[in-house]
């Protein structure tokens, strides 16, 4: 048996005691936002990693990434030798009217070219300037932050060894290896 | 000379009518945002938004007045005005210290209940007036809210009425003393909860209903018509604390300088039953109409008469 009215005193507490505690607004445009590393703001390109497989485009579910390129042969380097071809990218367009930020794409990146980016102010008042092409995408690569290592002696983000040129170790299919980095 | 104190009075009445509700009115921005751990208004006027119902009152200057083609047209447009010119009467009656009121009147507590009920009537003109069966039916519940609230109301008068043998309202304040707190309590909360209800405040808002009756008896009003009925929701709450400071917490009775300071320890209960007023709103849910109906019949009145029971045998015992 409990009294009557107990509820409402209750009640009454937590309102009060919300009052005198901070509030939980953030002031956004006065005040920016912190966001975590790999907040899903706006994607990234890093170009110089980017062999044009298509991956990102043929895995995006609804076709907001565009890409061209065409095929280059590089003269032999001996004599004697093969010529070798490569891809050479000539548009990587990504148009942010279609896409819903879902990071497949990010995902599906065997060569970490693209990444997340916490910066979200982009907005457009005309459509068009949505699609952002590989320049504009390029410098987003700027503003990306590695996020921090969840455990110490951890193989570094791919953010840190995309761009310093280090490949990060990947392992091989099969039986997991046992030993990071190994 | 009289009458220029008596223009001064009134002058006093109408600035304090007009900057005390927007007073109450900000507070209950800041105090309810802070309760649901918002910010509440932050840009108007620069500081902390302070002049946000300034910018609000520019705003609803600005619209345009729209009366419905269905609409009672001498009803829809007085209503209004009757909603908040009996809080400006009241104000006038309402002691500010020893010296007394801007008029002293000897039927004080008749007075001010009588004309605060008159405001009731303004909401239930609207709801007639707008020719809309939303505002309809909010009028006839305002209706029906001042039927049941009025008695409890005049009840817990009557108690404070009889332990201080006066109807005045100056007389009550002088005849009050600290232990009618306990000896009044009951009565203090009947008037306070039917004040409330009186005022169409949450947890009684039932005749407002926003998310069902689409803001009652107000649904057609527009531009400065809607803010004089906001400004009337406001002004009554100040009277309405006023008038609960002075029957049942010793109105201009201060720790000391009573003669001085009168007005402040009057003006300094009302914003903290005004407080109480926003802090109730914040907390509780709206009451269901049936639910509203059963706790002034069923509990306000019967302990309204409990308190008149008390009073009335405490009274001829000291007699």
């Amino acid at each position: 048996m409990t009294m009557p009215g107990r509820g409402l005193v209750a009640g009454l507490a937590v309102t009060l005691r919300t009052l005198r505690r901070r509030s939980v607004t953030r002031e956004y445009p006065d005040v920016k936002p912190d966001l975590p590393p790999r907040s899903r703001g706006v994607i990234a390109l890093l170009e110089e990693n980017c062999t044009v497989c298509m991956l990102c485009a043929r895995e995006c579910p609804d076709w907001c990434i565009y890409i061209d390129s065409h095929k280059e042969t590089i003269p032999p380097t001996t004599e004697g030798g093969r010529a070798r071809s490569r891809n050479v990218l000539d548009r990587f367009a990504i148009d942010y009217a279609l896409c819903m930020w879902c990071g497949i794409c990010i995902e599906a990146c065997p060569f970490d070219a693209l990444f997340w980016s916490p910066e979200f102010e982009y907005a457009e008042t005309d459509i068009l300037g949505l699609t952002h092409e590989r320049e504009r995408l390029a410098e987003w690569t700027a503003t990306v932050p590695p996020p921090p290592a969840v455990v110490d002696n951890a193989e570094p983000p791919k953010e840190i060894a995309a761009a310093s040129g280090e490949r990060p170790v990947r392992r091989t299919p099969g039986p997991r290896a046992t030993e990071a980095g190994g | 000379m009289t009458a220029a104190i008596v223009v001064g009075k009134l002058a006093g009445c109408l600035v304090a009518f007009l900057t005390i509700p927007l007073l109450v009115g900000q507070t209950e921005h800041k105090v309810m945002a802070h309760m649901q751990s918002r910010l509440g208004p932050m840009y108007a006027g620069g500081f902390h938004g302070w002049a946000q119902l300034i910018a609000d009152g520019v705003k609803f200057a600005q619209k345009e007045s729209v009366r419905p083609a269905a609409a009672d047209k001498p009803v829809f447009d007085l209503a209004p005005v009757v909603a908040l010119l009996p809080y400006l009467l009241v104000l006038i009656a309402i002691p500010v210290g020893p010296y007394g009121a801007a008029h002293d009147l000897d039927a004080g507590i008749f007075f001010a209940l009588a004309i605060v009920s008159v405001a009731v009537l303004g909401p239930l003109m609207a709801g007639w007036g707008s020719g809309n069966k939303y505002s309809l039916l909010g009028g006839l519940r305002v209706g029906a809210q001042l039927m049941a609230y009025e008695l409890p109301l005049v009840l817990a008068g009557a108690s404070v009425a009889m332990a201080a043998g006066t109807i005045s309202l100056a007389g009550i304040t002088t005849a009050w003393h600290w232990w009618w707190l306990p000896y009044q309590g009951i009565g203090a909360v009947v008037f306070f909860v039917a004040a409330l209800a009186e005022l169409r405040r949450p947890p009684f808002d039932m005749p407002v209903a926003d998310s069902e009756l689409v803001f009652g008896p107000f649904t057609e009003y527009t531009g400065l018509r809607f803010a004089l009925f906001l400004l009337a929701e406001y002004a009554g709450i100040v009277v309405f604390s006023a008038l609960v400071a002075v029957l049942f917490l010793g109105g201009w009775r201060g720790p000391f300088a009573d003669a001085q300071l009168g007005w402040l320890w009057l003006l300094i209960k009302t914003m903290a039953l005004a407080f109480v007023v926003i802090w109730l709103r914040v907390t509780y849910p709206r009451l269901r109409e049936d639910q509203l109906q059963k706790f002034a019949w069923g509990l306000l009145v019967p302990l309204a008469l409990l308190q008149l029971l008390i009073t009335g045998v405490v009274q001829v015992a000291r007699a």
